[in-house]
């Protein structure tokens, strides 16, 4: 029993590719119940190797913040569960584990709308995300300092209550409290959210950077294929609960399907009016 | 002292007299007021992390008093231990309260964990009835030396005098806490926005937790700075959890801040009240209503508080 079910994952093209990279995260045909009634994720399974951006792409209510929560340990909030299947992450079994802890073990999101504390000042909201962290006060002061080094824009704005910085500006706070746990991996739900194109470019060049330099693996959240896709090295697309498509950044960018539904670009290669898609979305509401 | 001093040696006669009933009257304000304060702290911090008025503040006061006295005349461990001792055990009773009682409610609307406070100050208030101290008046022996200390005409006893240092101290304290530590910042920040404090990893429950027994140990140090004062008396101390409401409103509900201004101006309100409207024009009882008047005027101009904080919106 034991021995064929290994035969029978060997050949999954899973583990294939788990063979090629080692994986930092694994989630494994994970099934997420709110109110132990509704079903959001349906058998949703992930792999994020270790140093890659990796995104995860769809439209709205396709579970891709439900997902990230899942992988986060911050269903319970909202009184979900995970069901069936497990995410693994460093190795080590996470499904269901407190938020606290898989901080702790170095996964940590940045939530979607940023959430910063807005009665707290720039500087206090970054330095609270050292909190789960044991090594040192010195290492973490460096990690600090290193964090306006990140988001230079932040350095002028310290004393401030976070509350009364811009979007982009409180987008980055959220994602320097976020590294200031040192994670292995950062999450990110919807970082373009609301955001003006120049900070969105700014914020996902920031992300890149923070990618390169410090090595943390990057999984990213986003409705905004395009600027997602530039720059993953791996994607993820769901639809209703569901992963319906994965591949290499590149290739996806190029698959005729993601080309029509997520960046609005016709076979034909002009751009598609919204004229002409909109007797397709009427159509696929009534279904 | 030296201001005080100064202005005395200026006056003479009559003027001098009412000049020290003047300085006598503000120093009872202080230090009535920075008990209020130290009082209120406890109410403070529990409202600021998790949004929660504790009903059972008052017995938790009377608590801390009661076991203060319990170790040092009946134990008889020296003062300065049985001090710190009864604000450790208040800190660990506070915690276990919260442990017991409040966690399995967070998530539930707030008015039902307020209704759980005030159910448990009657249980508290069970439990006290049954120890000695439920009817009897006890009274600390004095730690301090009896003659006042004199400066002019003013004077203020030792035991006023300590509890006003030891009051400053723990303010000053719990609001170095909340300003630089870690921990302190991340129960801030857990009144901000839970979701997000769990999403950096802030356990929200210990912070609540936390929040709790810091509130008692306030609470034992208040209690136990009232009892050395006005002697032990559970009706007296217990009351104490709700004459601190308007302070803490005043104060604006979660700033430590606020709590010691607004204490101090309740206590000058009621001392300079109590000395010099009483007595006069027929009236009495000043002292007990002023505050309350001057609190709704406050109130009326600032609704948040004197330093309350303002939700920010942004959009």
């Amino acid at each position: 029993m034991d021995i064929s079910d290994a035969q029978l994952n060997e050949s999954s093209p899973f583990n294939e590719r788990a063979k090629l990279q080692e994986n930092i995260l694994e989630v494994n045909n994970i099934e997420v119940v709110y109110n132990d009634i509704v079903q959001v994720l349906r058998g949703v399974s992930l792999h994020v190797a270790k140093g890659t951006i990796v995104a995860l792409l769809g439209t709205n209510g396709a579970g891709k913040t439900t997902a990230l929560r899942a992988i986060s340990g911050l269903l319970k909030p909202e009184n979900g569960a995970i069901k069936e299947g497990y995410i693994k992450f460093l190795g080590k079994d996470i499904t269901n584990k407190l938020g606290t802890e898989i901080v702790r073990h170095g996964a940590v999101m940045v939530p979607e709308g940023r959430r910063v504390f807005k009665h707290l000042t720039v500087s206090e909201n970054i330095k609270v995300g050292s909190i789960t962290r044991r090594d040192g006060s010195e290492k973490i002061n460096d990690d600090y300092q290193l964090m306006y080094r990140h988001f230079p824009r932040l350095a002028n704005i310290t004393n401030r209550m976070a509350g009364y910085s811009s979007g982009g500006e409180q987008q980055m706070i959220a994602i320097a409290r976020a590294l200031m746990a040192a994670p292995e991996m950062l999450m990110l739900d919807e970082p373009s959210l609301g955001l003006a194109p120049l900070l969105v470019k700014e914020i996902f060049d920031n992300i890149v950077q923070i990618n390169r330099v410090v090595g943390t693996t990057i999984l990213v959240v986003e409705q905004n294929a395009k600027i997602a896709l530039e720059i993953a090295d791996y994607a993820y697309i769901m639809e209703s609960g569901r992963i319906v498509l994965e591949g290499a950044a590149e290739d996806l960018k190029n698959n005729p399907d993601v080309k029509e539904f997520y960046l609005g670009v016709t076979k034909g290669g002009g751009r598609k009016s919204f004229k002409d898609i909109k007797s397709y979305k009427r159509r696929k509401r009534w279904m | 002292m030296k201001i005080i001093r100064f202005f005395l040696t200026k006056c003479s006669g009559d003027r001098y007299i009412a000049m020290s009933y003047f300085f006598q009257i503000v120093i009872s304000g202080v230090v009535v007021g920075s008990i209020y304060a130290l009082a209120a702290l406890g109410l403070v911090l529990v409202y600021k992390s998790s949004r929660v008025a504790n009903f059972a503040h008052g017995q938790i006061i009377a608590a801390g008093a009661f076991i203060t006295y319990a170790l040092t005349v009946w134990a008889s461990i020296p003062v300065y231990i049985s001090f710190v001792l009864s604000m450790l055990i208040t800190f660990c009773l506070a915690w276990s309260v919260e442990r017991i009682f409040l966690r399995r409610l967070i998530g539930e609307p707030i008015i039902s964990v307020i209704m759980v406070t005030i159910g448990l100050a009657s249980i508290l208030d069970g439990l006290i009835y049954l120890t000695p101290f439920g009817t009897e008046n006890f009274s600390f022996p004095s730690f301090f030396p009896q003659e006042p200390i004199m400066v002019g005409g003013v004077s203020i006893s030792w035991t006023q005098l300590v509890g006003v240092i030891i009051t400053f101290i723990l303010i000053g304290g719990f609001s170095w806490f909340f300003k630089k530590s870690t921990v302190g910042i991340s129960m801030r920040a857990v009144s901000d926005d839970q979701f997000a404090s769990m999403s950096v990893g802030i356990s929200v429950p210990g912070v609540f937790g936390l929040a709790w027994a810091t509130a008692g140990l306030s609470a034992a140090a208040a209690g136990c700075i009232i009892g050395n004062i006005t002697g032990l008396n559970f009706d007296t101390l217990h009351s104490f959890g709700i004459v601190v409401f308007p302070v803490v409103i005043l104060g604006g509900l979660d700033s430590i801040l606020g709590a010691v201004v607004a204490g101090i101006i309740m206590g000058l309100i009621q001392q300079f009240a109590g000395g010099y409207i009483d007595g006069n024009w027929g009236l009495n009882g000043t002292g007990e209503v002023l505050p309350y008047i001057i609190l709704l005027i406050i109130l009326l101009i600032k609704p948040h508080g004197l330093f309350g904080i303002h939700e920010i919106e942004r959009v």
